[in-house]
């Protein structure tokens, strides 16, 4: 198919960017170093406020190599 | 019976029937092409993926059952949260490129794609049945989440009276996802996450000012069950059992045929690749959604005697439900209630056309009657997906619901059996289709008796040396099933080598 498209452009990977997305896979695995009560934010523990930032952190890294890549 | 409620439901029901139908003219096309159907001629953008998307994997299912297994199991059922933060990154790098070699050779499915990649058919079938199968518990569970919300409205649902509201239910399914294909879904889905946002805004609101604060909801929740148990000696214990499930589930989620519908309806890899980054919104309301098991637990829903009966007929899912009328007016019952039915009927419409299509690819046309026109192929999905939501809906009718949860967890241990062909396949050639196939049979003979001598438990006590590893069972055929994959590969490619062709070219993929 012919494709005059911009939106199907094909995307040059950035390798060095693809690796960060390594991260969120070590944090997330690493369970010893978030199973902790301490310390709390606004009440809630350690545990449970950690990996909800953890959605955000992988969402800004895919966000910043998907600009890198464009 | 909460009439309010019951009125405020039906109403927002009937809304979305409505645009069910409606949808059939949305960007119209040839509904009698399965493209157009089946994949809404490949035509959404990032806005209505995102929607469909969200809307395919944080199913009814998923707003009962994980707040559930939170409030029964307390700290383990938050690895739902772990899961969806490593699927992105697997979406970002691998499914554009799906995506890319499917719009350049037409195909529908992942199966079409392995058939294309490895010129093998059995290969193909054996992607196409592991899908169909691992789909079809999945649709039935959706409709215990629509079971739960109209139980708990006070309408009987015992007998065929009591099962009526889910047949009338289904049946508008049917009908809508008959005559409009994939556009029913991506439509309904925008209003269904709408009133789910809404639902767990107010929920994240109105609980901490009901109960004093987050600080006074955590207190509440006994030690054992707000973190996980720490390993004795020699033990990896909950942490790897936690790692290993969330992983595991996130390397099978897109591997199910209605997240690959979902994917390949898209507009463009470029959509599949922005959403990678902003589907994470749904991840973050995942895991409020999960506290909502704990808010039930501090707001004490199991001990008041109106949800006695409650419990006591949907034991653990009836958490979720009952903290809404705990807390909140009738009216805004119905509305949290009718989130949770509409948001069981997207991911159910579009599981039963992606099994649909893949039986009508890789199956049908496939073997029993290769000479069928277009027309002829789109005909056959739209009857199939009706068939197989009568299935579901016999399933749930006819057999105890254990038996749906037993196989919906057989289900991401058989579907995983396909990474070696569709993922691996993506980056690779030099696998070979024969090895493929009995590495998947491998893993799939093992997953399944590993789960059933484990008395259908997901995690395995794998030993290695003198440490006790606990790993989820999928990760541990899959394991197998790649290394059997590899090694014969290597052997058959020695002894014959470069006999099967690739229909598919290296610029395909970018």
């Amino acid at each position: 198919m012919s494709d005059s498209n911009p939106e199907h452009r094909p995307v040059r990977p950035v390798i060095w960017a693809r690796l960060l997305l390594i991260l969120p896979f070590i944090a997330m695995l690493w369970v010893s170093s978030y199973n902790s009560a301490t310390p709390e934010w606004g009440g809630i523990p350690f545990f449970y406020w950690y990996q909800l930032v953890w959605v955000i952190i992988s969402a800004v890294i895919i966000a910043f190599v998907y600009q890198l890549e464009r | 019976m909460n009439v309010t409620a019951l009125v405020v439901f039906t109403l927002l029901f009937l809304f979305v029937t409505w645009l069910g139908f409606f949808a059939a003219r949305w960007r119209r096309g040839d509904l009698d092409l399965l493209h157009e159907w089946g994949l809404g001629g490949r035509r959404f953008g990032t806005f209505i993926t995102w929607f469909l998307i969200g809307g395919d994997l944080y199913t009814a299912y998923t707003f009962i059952a994980v707040p559930a297994l939170m409030f029964g199991a307390g700290a383990l059922g938050f690895f739902a949260v772990p899961y969806t933060v490593m699927i992105y990154p697997l979406l970002y790098i691998v499914f554009p490129r799906l995506w890319s070699v499917a719009h350049k050779r037409g195909y529908v499915t992942s199966a079409d794609f392995v058939r294309g990649r490895f010129h093998n058919r059995w290969l193909a079938l054996a992607v196409a049945f592991t899908g169909i199968l691992a789909t079809m518990p999945y649709i039935a569970l959706q409709l215990v989440g629509i079971q739960v919300v109209i139980g708990a409205m006070g309408v009987e649902t015992s007998g065929f009276i009591g099962d009526l509201p889910l047949i009338i239910a289904f049946v508008i399914l049917a009908a809508f996802t008959y005559t409009s294909g994939l556009r029913a879904p991506a439509m309904i889905a925008v209003v269904k996450d709408v009133l789910i946002y809404v639902t767990v805004i107010a929920v994240v609101i109105a609980v901490p000012i009901h109960v004093g604060g987050y600080g006074k909801m955590f207190a509440a929740i006994p030690a054992a069950k707000l973190l996980l148990a720490t390993p004795p000696a020699n033990s990896y214990g909950s942490f790897s059992a936690y790692g290993t499930l969330a992983l595991g589930s996130a390397m099978a989620l897109f591997l199910y045929p209605h997240s690959i519908t979902g994917i390949l309806s898209s507009s463009s890899a470029r959509v599949v690749r922005r959403n990678a980054a902003i589907l994470p919104a749904y991840s973050l309301m995942l895991g409020l959604l999960a506290l909502v098991g704990f808010m039930s637990i501090a707001v004490g829903v199991q001990a008041m005697p109106e949800f006695a009966d409650g419990f006591k007929r949907y034991s653990n899912n009836f958490s979720v439900p009952a903290l809404f009328m705990a807390l909140f007016p009738d009216w805004f019952v119905g509305v949290a209630f009718a989130a949770i039915a509409i948001g069981a009927l997207v991911p159910a419409a579009i599981m039963s056309i992606a099994t649909a299509n893949t039986y009508t690819r890789n199956i049908y046309r496939e073997f029993i009657n290769p000479a069928c026109t277009d027309a002829d192929e789109s005909k056959m999905a739209k009857v199939v997906s009706l068939v197989i939501k009568a299935g579901a809906l016999v399933f749930i009718f006819a057999l105890p619901l254990q038996y749906a949860l037993w196989l919906q967890l057989l289900g991401g241990v058989w579907i995983i059996q396909t990474v070696p062909s569709v993922i691996l396949g993506l980056y690779t050639r030099r696998l070979n289709g024969w090895a493929l196939l009995i590495g998947w049979l491998v893993g799939f003979v093992l997953g399944t008796w590993m789960v059933a001598a484990n008395n259908f438990a997901p995690v395995w006590p794998l030993q290695i040396g003198g440490t006790s590893f606990p790993c989820y069972v999928a990760l541990i055929a899959l394991v197998v099933n790649i290394l059997i994959s590899v090694v014969l590969s290597v052997v058959f490619n020695a002894i014959a080598p470069g006999k099967e062709q690739d229909l598919t070219l290296e610029e395909d993929y970018s």
